[in-house]
């Protein structure tokens, strides 16, 4: 029953919520129910048939327009005296300034990546707004609360990035499908399909660099007049084949390893492909969209795992579609989960390069989801999140701050619960977010360039994608519309030199002010000069340290914050961790999901990168792994022993 | 929907469903028949959670016409008299459902619900009441047990800001996930009837609050010949004492079910649409694993607090007895 005061908050609250989606949806109708009347909602996606199991305030014939309409819209026809304002556009975006957040009583997130994440996080910092975090994925989820100065911010606890594989891996010493998928997606795909001018790791670098390269090019570009299948069967063998046996002959690489066995096109398929498919009906569609590869061989069912057979006719069927029925297209393709036959021939190479390296091969739903970065999702867990946000929110609305709750929806009950609530913990002082501690940075700086720093430091660990440097009172760098050109050669040419080497010079001691204007974030870095780097562990030459970061975690186990709220697109990887053994717990249980719960395997994949030794350099950069979903949010159920042991919870 | 495979509408329907559950437990959900009776708000989210999720048929009971009440936690039902004028809730929420999937047939049965017999409630796998009397639970639970097929069965009520659900899966085989294997597990469940004879004092002292109180509250409604919720602040003292009794004759200290908490209760005559949105979900998980027999389904009250936020299970049965 709410009282009176709970319902004078509510009918004069003004609510932001960010994200149209599985929890957007479920939220307003829960807010709209609840007596809110006045909520403004941001979201830049529109409408696909995958959400509509779930996302239940569309429908069919709303696929393709903006979620954050079409919600509103639905939501006034069973409460028509609510003022609810759509914004289709990135939450990112500078209109949604801090003075845009002010107007609010509490930001209520429903987002499905850690970047706009950060944005919102530190947004509402700077304009003093609470906010209510949430996140699912399958049957787990939970919700946090967010007050400056109250409770922790979004960002204390430092969130894992996105997973990546060193490119060593992906190219020469795949151990997990997910490394044939990377493979399949962003080298042979992208070289085959894609931007032939992008720079792309696809051969593996024998000891004859220089003729190993020419052959590679003659090879990947159809030679005219050349028919198809030949084609398809000079890329099968050079990628299948040749490059295996080259990267076989590698004695190093090999040693505590099986090698993988190359794969001729003839061996596996010896007549002819067109006697082959003579007698399978052909898919005469014209239509671009549904051309299909499997539809071509007959093969029904994306639940079925191809053999390496089906899987290499497959292979060479869906490049002679491309050719065939979308040639305008190649060489500006790039990958997308919703294009059938991309599908098709990414499952297909990758399940071919899988049997060469002895990797289980997958079925295309399989692929799809890694390759796709596809993040599981029900209705019934955004609707109990959506409940537990509003409870929340009411809190958050009546400054009851000591009943405010991190509350975990657990697959396994645990202690007798599915869902645990939990006293939010104080803000983290040396959080550089909330608390502007100032962080220190270990680099060489007569080595690392300023691009560099703004790179791999700015953009990637500390979120900050429109920054401004200083030093002192000298600017280093800054983006921005109102640059004249002088400034911007001159930010350019800085950019190019080494930090030593600076109009201002940055060397040891040296303290640099990392600014964002939008998000109104200060950031001051301690620069301390080293000579040397561990290639494997610090690949970046550099070294960012000073935000207390949760324990490490215990051998396969995560610390909480490392699972908790991950909730981020990119991460579906790391959503599906096995859950710690020593975690106290009724009835302990995996997930419902079969295996595909072959997804959990990714988690463990390698961090550490092996070494190429085929290659005399060590080359450790890294593949970045794929791409955000626009799907919902993962998050992870975390280990009680190392709750209930953590720090200060608020009073 | 024939045939074993799924078509392809509803692959890409269910595509983020099926990487939860699997294909398999996608096919049974489409097979599997849905009967619920007592259509508040919570009520409401379950029909929406289970219609999203694709069973084979929904079917809805709920006479009563539609008033401000109704259509105050219940999103199916908009709050204009033009649509709802001269309608059932059934009907409204039916129109309303079926549109979430056109792959699910919602229809609405009419009646009076204990008048209905055996062979009506065979035609179901699911069966959920909610704002129903003891009396009919324990009559409607019976029946579903008489049947030689499997009818699950489920209780499901909100008040305040407070909800309370019971699982009766009689003898249920389920299939669960241990680290890469999986397991085949079995578990008996008591009938209503026998969950509420479990004397008190075998429950655990820490057991939810919430469940004695809505005992109290069940046996109270009853007893005056009330329908469930038909009680005002007017009944305290009588509730109070009714308590004190109860109490006695489980041998319990009184004190072990507050008088603030049956207040609360009794006062709170609406939902509280949150709460509904919660426990609606869990009902709907529940009912997914009971029929697609993956997952350990929760044995046998769930209660949630929007007072203390938790979402707790009790396991209200005597292990001794040997459930049919």
């Amino acid at each position: 029953m709410v009282s009176e005061r709970q319902l004078e908050a509510i009918k004069g609250a003004k609510v932001l919520m960010v994200g149209a989606g599985g929890i957007g949806c479920e939220l307003l109708k829960t807010l709209a129910l609840s007596g809110f009347q006045d909520i403004h909602i941001i979201d830049m996606d529109t409408i696909e048939v995958s959400n509509l199991n779930r996302q239940f305030l569309f429908r069919q014939s709303h696929v393709g327009q903006s979620k954050a309409k079409v919600a509103r819209d639905a939501v006034l026809k069973f409460r028509p005296q609510m003022s609810i304002t759509a914004h289709h556009a990135n939450v990112k975006d500078p209109k949604f300034n801090v003075e845009f957040f002010k107007q609010f009583n509490v930001v209520l997130n429903g987002l499905d990546n850690l970047d706009a994440r950060r944005h919102v996080n530190r947004l509402c910092l700077a304009a003093d707004v609470p906010l209510v975090e949430s996140g699912t994925t399958g049957f787990l989820g939970q919700v946090t609360v967010h007050v400056k100065g109250k409770t922790e911010c979004y960002e204390c606890q430092p969130k894992p990035a996105p997973k990546t594989y060193p490119v060593c891996t992906i190219t020469s010493t795949p151990s997990k499908f997910v490394h044939c998928i990377v493979w399949a997606k962003d080298l042979l795909f992208a070289k085959l399909f894609g931007d032939r001018n992008q720079e792309n790791d696809l051969n593996v670098r024998s000891s004859d660099a220089a003729s190993s390269s020419d052959h590679a090019e003659d090879v990947f570009v159809r030679r005219k007049d050349e028919d198809i299948d030949p084609y398809g069967r000079r890329i099968y063998d050079h990628v299948f084949g040749y490059n295996i046996e080259v990267a076989s002959s590698n004695e190093e690489t090999w040693k505590n390893r099986n090698r993988p066995k190359p794969i001729y096109s003839a061996d596996v398929m010896p007549e002819n492909l067109t006697e082959q498919n003579g007698n399978v009906a052909k898919n005469c569609v014209v239509d671009t969209s549904s051309v299909s590869a499997m539809a071509s061989l007959g093969l029904k069912n994306p639940q079925d795992t191809w053999t390496l057979l089906e899987s290499s006719r497959i292979f060479l069927e869906a490049l002679k579609l491309f050719f065939a029925k979308r040639e305008k297209e190649i060489g500006n393709l790039s990958f997308d989960k919703d294009d059938q036959l991309a599908v098709e021939f990414v499952t297909a190479a990758a399940n071919i390069r899988a049997a060469s390296f002895g990797i289980s091969l997958h079925s295309l739903f399989e692929a799809k989801g890694i390759a796709g970065n596809i993040v599981h999702a029900v209705a019934t867990t955004n609707a109990i999140i959506a409940g537990l946000i509003v409870i929340e929110a009411i809190k958050v609305l009546l400054k009851d701050t000591d009943k405010y709750r991190m509350t975990y929806c657990l697959e396994h009950i645990t202690k007798k619960m599915l869902l645990m609530p939990v006293e939010p913990y104080e803000p983290n002082k040396s959080c550089y977010v909330c608390s502007e501690t100032p962080l220190s940075l270990e680099i060489n700086t007569s080595r690392s360039k300023l691009r560099d720093f703004v790179e791999k430091i700015v953009k990637a660990k500390l979120g900050i994608n429109f920054p401004l440097i200083m030093h002192g009172s000298n600017l280093l760098y800054e983006v921005g519309d109102d640059l004249d050109e002088v400034e911007v050669a001159n930010y350019a040419a800085n950019l190019e030199k080494v930090l030593s080497q600076l109009p201002s010079p940055v060397t040891n001691g040296t303290m640099l002010t990392v600014e964002d204007l939008q998000q109104e974030l200060t950031c001051n870095i301690n620069i301390k000069h080293r000579e040397e780097f561990d290639e494997e562990k610090e690949p970046d030459g550099m070294l960012l340290s000073g935000w207390t970061q949760a324990p490490p975690a215990k051998d396969d186990k995560q610390s909480m914050n490392d699972k908790q709220s991950i909730g981020n697109g990119g991460d579906s990887s790391n959503a599906l961790q096995t859950e710690p053994a020593d975690a106290v717990k009724d009835g302990e249980m995996e997930e419902i999901s079969e295996p595909s719960g072959k997804k959990r395997k990714l988690s463990e994949g390698s961090k550490a990168s092996i070494l190429d030794a085929t290659d005399g350099t060590r080359n450790h950069k890294e593949v970045e792994k794929l791409d955000d979903d626009d799907d919902d949010d993962v998050v992870m159920f975390d280990d009680l022993d190392s709750m209930t042991n953590k720090k200060k919870r608020l009073q | 929907m024939d045939g074993e495979e799924l078509t392809e509408q509803e692959t890409a329907l269910y595509d983020r469903q099926i990487r939860v559950w699997g294909a398999d437990a996608q096919r049974r959900l489409s097979k599997s028949h849905i009967l619920v009776c007592g259509m508040k708000g919570t009520v409401a989210e379950f029909c929406k959670n289970i219609v999203l999720a694709g069973v084979g048929s929904l079917t809805l009971m709920d006479d009563r016409v539609v008033t401000e009440e109704a259509w105050s936690a219940n999103f199916l039902i908009p709050p204009d008299e033009n649509v709802y004028g001269g309608k059932t809730i059934a009907e409204v929420c039916c129109d309303s459902l079926k549109d979430f999937n056109p792959m699910v047939r919602v229809s609405v049965e009419k009646g009076d619900l204990s008048s209905l017999d055996g062979e009506f409630y065979d035609k179901f796998d699911v069966v959920v009441v909610s704002c129903c009397s003891v009396t009919t639970k324990k009559l409607i639970n019976e029946k579903c047990r008489k049947l030689s097929k499997r009818v699950a069965f489920y209780t499901v009520d909100c008040r305040d800001s407070c909800g309370e659900i019971f699982v009766d899966l009689q003898n249920h085989k389920y299939s669960k996930q241990k680290i890469e294997e999986t397991i085949e597990c079995q578990l008996q469940y008591p009938s209503f009837e026998e969950a509420i004879s479990v004397p008190w004092r075998a429950l655990p002292r820490k057991a939810s609050k919430l469940y004695f109180a809505l005992r109290v509250l069940e046996q109270f409604e009853e007893a005056e010949g009330r329908s469930p919720g038909e009680i005002s602040i007017a009944d305290l003292p009588a509730v109070l004492k009714l308590k004190k009794e109860l109490c006695e004759a489980n041998a319990l200290n009184a004190s072990h079910v507050t008088d603030s908490l049956l207040e609360r209760l009794i006062i709170g005559t609406r939902e509280f649409p949150p709460v509904c949105a919660v426990v609606g979900g869990i009902l709907g998980q529940e009912v997914i694993k009971a029929i697609s027999c993956k997952g350990e389904p929760l044995k046998n009250f769930f209660f949630f607090d929007v007072m203390d936020g938790k979402g707790v299970v009790e396991d209200v049965s005597n292990p001794k007895k040997e459930s049919k």
